[in-house]
């Protein structure tokens, strides 16, 4: 077994006799007699290093590492630079505790500020906090930055990743603050029409949750939802896809209150779904209502730069209960990688891994499309996109799952039997598509036989 | 410490000074702004916003802490003192020439505290 | 030094991937960013030079003794890096089907027994992503629970004055009014005061034990029972676990839902901030509400779905199951005999620190302390002027972490130690003699230490003007 104690039993002797003790039992005295477990716990002995490291292989190898991968739905296959993973690697970076003592965090604390300033440049907003869980809890925390005494109902687009929807409804019901789902139309955008009525009836509006791109992959209209949810003096929230951001207008241009988004795709691994990255970032005027850590530039005493966590005062371990969040971590090592991954992709690497992104998913839309699936083509989308299957075909989406399983690639995700969403990124390859619309084309001709 | 005569004062370390019969201006106290720090932000109500005593009307924020600002008496927000947006520090180095509110309409004035009063409360704080 | 955008010049690159051969696809003008993207542009080189400056400006538990009392700031162990870098669990999407994540279901349940034994609870998640967000679980739990069963009148819950900030805003957060019970002489729970507050509205009871101070304490099982009496339950903050592990358990002590921090307890690194895991444990009677997957074994093997009442999700997946596989891997090393000797080594740490240092140095609540211990330096200031910061600052000359401060809040001018069971005698000896030098220093050379730190890679910053103008992005040509 290994504790990773250091000590010797002769130090551990003298350590006691220094203490004025005979045992190290007798430490334990506060505890209650009969809750201490004589026995010890009910587990396995410890193991050597190689038989854990055993233990996690065979695991590991029972987990199916698909060559190909055409799903995304939230967590995406992406190239992660080497220099990246370099980077992370650093025994300090993965070591050091939260930087409480600028003093001896400088590096540390540079580096967020570095995360914030680029988060800021890819979102075009003003301010950035020092990351959050998940892209999920982001948008929680986000709608509830805009929450008053007056205004307590939240507007959700029908169109936002449902797992995202979830969690935000978690959220707003722990603070008692009404949700409300905007209707999708039939080609699966925010219905606008049916928002602005329904922003119209709600005296305690306070904020619109919209995903660029959504669920769906579709590029939403955001312009016209800006002017209702402002002509209606409440917030809007974007919720956004960061390497998208590095094309599509901004939720900086289009003049939304709070981004968020998961930042999974800024070089980190998808790891069965964590960790991950929330990114926050907002206007000025709402500075003081961003949760969690942020880092601001300041001088030392003797005039030089100096970093600090900045804005504590309104966090939880000094304002307990009437903080507005009970956050206190970022996801610091994840906010580190996404910063390499940014500086290492740079600008220009950033819009092509976004060109690769859009130029794959198109040509597998159309790919699919002459395999007899259907697609909106009026839609505008950005590496993720709808397919059905045409009503009459007996071919079921589990069909076609399984014949691309086999062929060792992860297919679209399921949304109901004749739906598939499907991805693709920089790492899908023209001849995957082709490989991906042939199995189709076989799946869909052969049903048509 | 100083704590002007002309005052009147509220267990929450507001100061009140009635400009007329109605209205009021409202701000922290010597006391309050020393035991909170160097000032950093303060968040200030709307003007025609109404409060009732002891409602919180808003916020101030030091690098320690930030803390609610406790309405002493009733009335309706008539101006806000926006420089303080600006320069916070204000309160800090001048507590009665820094008005956070002035309020109309003012009631409930019965229970406030005389500068005397008011610095013997403070001894048994802390 | 200079940010990485002062060392961006436009032109420079990385050669990462591979051009696109396929048409590029254009949109409407007003679907696209009208102001190009502009991040930074630099070499490879350069940008491998800078984060090598920034590691350098940083210090890890690699670096020295940390003793962050509260924060278990332990070794963390090199295999469970490895473990968590196998190919087999990074590369696997959250949204493939069971069949093809076996692997990480089975590592996922390995920790749920285990942790079930150590904590003496019967069901465990691990979506929460830190320990504040296991308490919002916890205490959603708590609240579903008790609307269940129609007892909606239940609005409060009891925060101890020596409990973390993080008890009183999830409550907060909860839709909760928290109540604030004061500790009793010897740092515990003052029961008498604690009866008083209780009642048929008391949703439940928030506690750490051992608490803040370090200190178990003696009255926990009648504090239990009496908050169940009430009708209440009770929530453990995991914090301190370390102190305990493999010899007492929360379940057994009464607690009906606890979090763990596998990022302490559990050897998982800190990151500078994250990410961590905040799993929840908790009893059956709470179990059906729990978020995140419910994992469970048939004929066709491990299967995940969701607990019939869940409580509804608080993150996008299944939480850091990353962070989860280091933790694991450490919990499969340490076995039945390991969890043991770490709760002993660290409480016999704590305790040879406290007696080295308890002869200078004042320890207002001393008896019984298990894996921590709070220094009050209220005397120390009154007679000399130097403050809890002037020595944390001071340790900084002397090239150690300085431990937490300020914290405890019932504890004037605190110094919360922790050393963990991974210090050498050594290393305790050594920080220790530090720390009384310092007090000598406080009567001998006073304006030594209100300068520190002389050594460290900045002197004290400005943090008034940082929050009076907050600067938290870099402009390039803006300085201050």
């Amino acid at each position: 077994m290994g504790s990773y104690v250091p000590g010797t039993e002769k130090e551990r002797q003298e350590m006691l006799q220094t203490i004025g003790c005979n045992t190290v039992e007798e430490l334990f005295a506060g505890l209650p007699e009969q809750i201490r477990l004589s026995e010890g716990p009910d587990l396995p002995e410890g193991k050597s290093e190689q038989e854990v490291m055993s233990i996690m292989e065979e695991a590991a190898g029972e987990n199916r590492v698909y060559k190909t991968c055409f799903r995304g739905a939230g967590a995406y296959r992406h190239y992660i630079p080497a220099i990246v993973r370099s980077i992370v690697g650093k025994e300090v970076f993965k070591t050091a505790y939260t930087p409480y003592q600028p003093e001896l965090s400088q590096g540390i604390l540079q580096s967020i500020f570095e995360y914030q300033t680029m988060i800021c440049r890819l979102t075009g907003m003003d301010v950035s906090n020092a990351s959050v869980y998940d892209g999920a809890t982001a948008a929680a925390e986000g709608v509830l930055m805009c929450k008053d005494r007056k205004k307590d109902v939240v507007f959700i687009s029908g169109t936002v990743d449902p797992k995202v929807k979830a969690v935000v409804e978690t959220y707003c019901d722990g603070q008692n603050v009404k949700t409300v789902t905007v209707p999708v139309t039939g080609n699966g955008m925010t219905d606008i029409h049916e928002l602005k009525e329904m922003v119209e009836r709600e005296s305690g509006f306070a904020c619109l949750y919209v995903e660029q791109p959504n669920y769906f992959g579709i590029i939403e209209n955001i312009g016209p939802m800006e002017e209702i949810v402002h002509g209606a003096k409440g917030k809007l929230v974007m919720g956004c896809e960061p390497v998208s951001l590095a094309m599509l207008k901004t939720p900086g241009e289009y003049g939304a209150d709070v981004a968020v988004g998961e930042g999974q795709p800024l070089g980190l691994p998808l790891s069965f779904g964590g960790p991950y990255l929330g990114f926050m970032a907002a206007k000025k005027d709402m500075m003081r209502k961003l949760p969690g850590r942020m880092v601001g530039e300041t001088k030392d005493a003797d005039g030089n730069k100096a970093y600090v966590l900045t804005l504590q005062a309104r966090e939880q371990h000094i304002r307990r209960e009437k903080a507005g969040s009970n956050i206190c971590s970022n996801q610091a090592h994840c906010a580190l990688t996404a910063g390499a991954y940014m500086a290492a992709m740079g600008t220009e690497g950033m819009k092509k891994v976004a060109g690769h992104c859009t130029a794959k998913a198109h040509y597998l839309a159309e790919k699919l499309t002459e395999a007899g699936l259907e697609t909106d083509a009026d839609t505008p989308f950005f590496n993720e996109f709808v397919t059905k299957i045409p009503e009459g075909s007996s071919v079921t989406c589990s069909d076609i799952l399984k014949a691309l399983d086999e062929k060792d690639i992860l297919g679209g995700l399921e949304l109901d039997d004749r739906s598939l969403l499907w991805c693709a990124t920089e790492v899908n390859t023209e001849e995957e598509i082709r490989t991906v619309a042939d199995t189709v084309k076989q799946m869909m001709g052969k049903a048509g036989e | 410490m100083n704590f002007p005569n002309e005052l009147k004062y509220s267990k929450s370390h507001e100061w009140v000074k009635m400009v007329d019969d109605d209205t009021a201006l409202v701000g922290l106290t010597d006391y309050a702004q020393d035991a909170l720090g160097d000032l950093v932000f303060v968040n200030l109500p709307e003007e025609g916003d109404s409060f009732e005593a002891d409602e919180v009307f808003g916020d101030v924020e030091s690098v320690k802490a930030v803390s609610d600002i406790i309405m002493p008496v009733n009335g309706t927000v008539a101006e806000v003192n926006e420089e303080l947006l600006d320069s916070p520090e204000a309160i800090n180095s001048d507590p009665y020439g820094s008005w956070l509110v002035k309020m109309e309409g003012v009631t409930g004035t019965g229970e406030l505290l005389s500068a005397g009063e008011y610095e013997e409360f403070i001894k048994t704080c802390d | 030094m200079k940010t990485i955008f002062e060392k961006s010049v436009q032109g420079k690159y990385q050669d990462i991937i591979p051009k696109c051969t396929l048409p590029e696809v254009t949109f409407p003008q007003e679907l696209t960013r009208s102001a190009a993207l502009e991040l930074l542009e630099i070499s490879e080189t350069e940008m491998s030079r800078h984060y090598n400056q920034l590691a350098q400006r940083a210090y890890g538990v690699s670096d020295g003794m940390y003793p962050l009392g509260s924060c278990t700031m332990k070794y963390n162990p090199a295999v469970n890096e490895e473990v968590a870098a196998l190919k087999g669990l990074t590369d696997i999407h959250p949204q493939q089907p069971a069949s093809t994540v076996q692997g990480w279901l089975r590592i996922l349940k390995i920790g749920e027994d285990y942790l079930k034994e150590v904590t003496g609870m019967d069901a465990v998640t691990f979506q929460p992503a830190a320990g504040a967000h296991g308490e919002y679980a916890g205490i959603r739990l708590i609240r579903e629970y008790h609307m269940k069963n129609g007892d909606d009148k239940r609005t409060k819950v009891i925060v101890p004055d020596s409990a973390h900030g993080t008890n009183p805003a999830t409550a907060a957060m909860c839709g909760y009014e928290v109540v604030s019970v004061p500790s009793d002489s010897e740092g515990g729970v003052d029961v008498e005061e604690l009866s008083k507050v209780l009642g048929n509205d008391v949703a439940a009871l928030m506690l750490t034990n051992p608490n803040t101070l370090g200190i178990s304490d003696k009255n926990i099982l009648e504090i239990t029972e009496m908050v169940h009496e009430a009708g209440g339950l009770c929530y453990y903050d995991g914090a301190n676990l370390n102190a305990i592990l493999g010899i007492a358990r929360p379940g057994d002590m009464g607690f009906d839902v606890m979090h763990m921090n596998l990022h302490k307890t559990f050897s998982t690194p800190h990151g500078g901030g994250g990410p961590g895991s905040g799993a929840v444990a908790c009893k059956n009677i709470l179990k059906g509400f729990l978020p995140g997957i419910k994992i469970e074994e048939d004929e066709e093997g491990m299967t995940m779905g969701l607990y019939e009442e869940t409580m509804g999700p608080i993150g996008l997946y299944y939480g850091n199951v990353a962070v989860a596989a280091r933790a694991i891997a450490y919990m499969l090393t340490l076995g039945k005999e390991g969890m043991v000797a770490v709760a002993k080594n660290a409480v016999l740490n704590a305790n040879y620190m406290k007696t080295l240092l308890e002869k200078d140095y004042h320890i207002p609540y001393n008896e019984g302390c298990m894996h921590e211990f709070v220094i009050s330096a209220e005397d120390l200031k009154k007679e000399t002027g130097i403050t809890a910061m002037d020595i944390a600052k001071s340790m900084i000359d002397n090239g150690v972490h300085p431990p937490t401060v300020y914290f405890p809040l019932i504890v004037h001018e605190a110094l919360m130690f922790e050393p963990t069971e991974t210090e050498t005698k050594e290393s305790l000896d050594r920080v220790s003699q530090i720390l009384l030098d310092i007090r000598k220093e406080a009567y001998t050379d006073p304006q030594k230490l209100h300068e520190a730190p002389r050594k460290g890679q900045i002197r004290r910053p400005d943090e008034v003007g940082a929050a009076r103008n907050p600067i938290l992005v870099f402009e390039d040509g803006k300085d201050l």
